[in-house]
This record gives structure tokens, sequence and C-alpha cells, in this order.
């Protein structure tokens, strides 16, 4: 099944397996991994980390807020607007939907009255306020370690 | 916006009633048509939706198509909760008057503001236009 169509990365996604966390990826048109040596390519097997290799950075935060779907967190939008709610789902953009949305500050922004679940494009977010005890930030400093490494293979 | 489980995907959203508010500071209220993977959206029956105060006006608009990388936010109306309990609607003329007095007022003040941070040998950026990609 062709999943999607990264333009960014020119990246074709085919999603052998049922769930999110083992698709198999196929990429196109990326020359590191395609002029990669059979050494290091071994290092490449497991689908996740080749996953991880191509999509780099981008990966690296999606697969931090997937982890912490179904948590309460409040999101600070660049218009000033701040939104608190139940993180439902995210994508590869970083696009966040939230449900059970309440507006956190002062509500100069009564038109939010009747919604109660909303889609946030990314590039409009400025803060994703997390409580503290859901991160665990040893892992999220080493896996940004690794990806820091791998960026200069 | 894909086709895997578990992501965020508008595509249970379509053709439900939902509200769209714009980098612009503009609301948009109209069933949700069609989508793609820049967030564009095609609205039908497309209502905007002006607020001052406590005051809204409704100004029909028709059939939108909104490029993507306006959209702020997109969020689902329930039509079963209770919203318009404090708002109180007016006709378009009213709400577009009150909005040309709120624009002044605002510009006034910013007018302001701009003088006495550039008498300080300081200026700051508009937020809406500050990552052009």
């Amino acid at each position: 099944m062709n999943v999607s169509f990264n333009p960014h990365f020119e990246c074709d996604f085919n999603a052998l397996g049922d769930t999110l966390n083992n698709p198999a990826a196929h990429c196109v048109g990326f020359p590191s991994l395609a002029s990669s040596s059979p050494a290091s390519r071994s290092t490449l097997s497991s689908p996740l980390t080749l996953t991880l290799a191509c999509r780099s950075v981008f990966q690296l935060f999606y697969s931090f807020f997937k982890s912490l779907v179904g948590k309460d967190v409040v999101v600070e939008l660049k218009n000033d607007l701040s939104i608190c709610g139940t993180l439902h789902s995210v994508d590869q953009y970083l696009n966040i939907k939230l449900t059970d949305i309440s507006v956190t500050d002062p509500e100069k922004y009564p038109h939010m009255l009747s919604v109660k679940n909303c889609f946030i494009r990314g590039s409009v977010v400025r803060y994703v306020q997390l409580p503290a005890d859901e991160v665990d930030t040893q892992l999220l400093q080493d896996a940004a370690r690794k990806e820091a490494i791998q960026q200069k293979q | 916006m894909n086709y895997v489980p578990g992501t965020a995907s508008l595509i249970d959203d379509i053709d439900k009633k939902h509200l769209v508010l714009l980098r612009d500071g503009r609301t948009l209220i109209g069933y949700l048509r069609s989508i793609d993977q820049f967030a564009n959206l095609v609205f039908h029956q497309t209502v905007e939706r002006i607020h001052v105060g406590k005051k809204f006006g409704d100004i029909p608009r028709g059939i939108f198509i909104v490029r993507g990388e306006n959209v702020v936010l997109l969020g689902e109306i329930d039509v079963d909760k209770p919203c318009d309990t404090v708002l109180q609607q007016v006709s378009i003329e009213e709400i577009l008057e009150e909005q040309r007095l709120q624009q002044q007022a605002k510009q006034e003040t910013e007018k302001v503001k701009m003088q006495v941070l550039k008498d300080r040998g300081l200026s700051i950026p508009k937020a809406d236009n500050l990552d052009e990609y």
C-alpha cells in the first residue's frame, strides 16, 4: 500500500507492516543512502533505523510526539493563542490534533466556544508545553545524540 | 497527512462543519469538502464570522479554497454544544462598523508604540510573516 510521497526528501513509504512502528521505507533519490558502502548499510538493516536515517531530524520529534499521544499539553501558537487539550495524533509535519480543547488564557478568542477538537498546522506552533513528568529527558538526549552522529556520517 | 493509522489526518473531518482560523486573523465557518497534504482546504457554504467584543456578524461567502500556509487552526464545530450564550449576533453593517473602529483604535496604539520604540532605537518584527518559506 503506497502511503505517502514526501516532497522534501523524495521518499516513498510502503507500509507493508500494519502498525505505524514498522513501516518499510524505500528511498528514491537520496544520495547518501544509495551510495553507502555495504559495511555501513548493514547497520541500517532494521526498517525503523532506515526510516530514521532517511528522515533524520524530522523523524526524531515525530516519534517523540507519538510517544506523548494521550497526554495533556498546551500548545502556544505564533498568533499568541494558547490552547490546552489532549494530544490525539501528530503527523510528519508535526501538525497536531487535539481533543477536548479549551483556550487557556483569558478568553479573548470567543469563536472557539463550540469547538471540541481541532487540527493545528505544524508551521504555526510556537511552543508545545508538556508536563515535566511525562518526558524522559535522558532518552531524548540519547536519541538526539544518535541523530547528530548519524547526520555527520 | 497520510493514510497510516494513528497519524493526524483530516480525512475524518470531511463533510463536517468546521471553523478555520487564518493567519490574517479571519475566521471562516463552513463545511469541509476537500483536503490535501499541504492542508489546502475547500470549504462549502462558507461564512466569514467577524468578532468585535461580545458581538459577532456573519457574512456569507460561498465556496472558499484556502491555501494551506494560511491556516492556523481548524476546529470541528459541535452542533450540540450551546455556544451563542454570551455572544450577540448583529447585522453585517453594524459589525463591519465595529470592526473598523476597533482597527482604528489598534492602529493608533500601534503607532504610538512604534514611535516609542523607535525613539529608543528598537524595532519588533511583525509575527505573521516571520517565516515565509
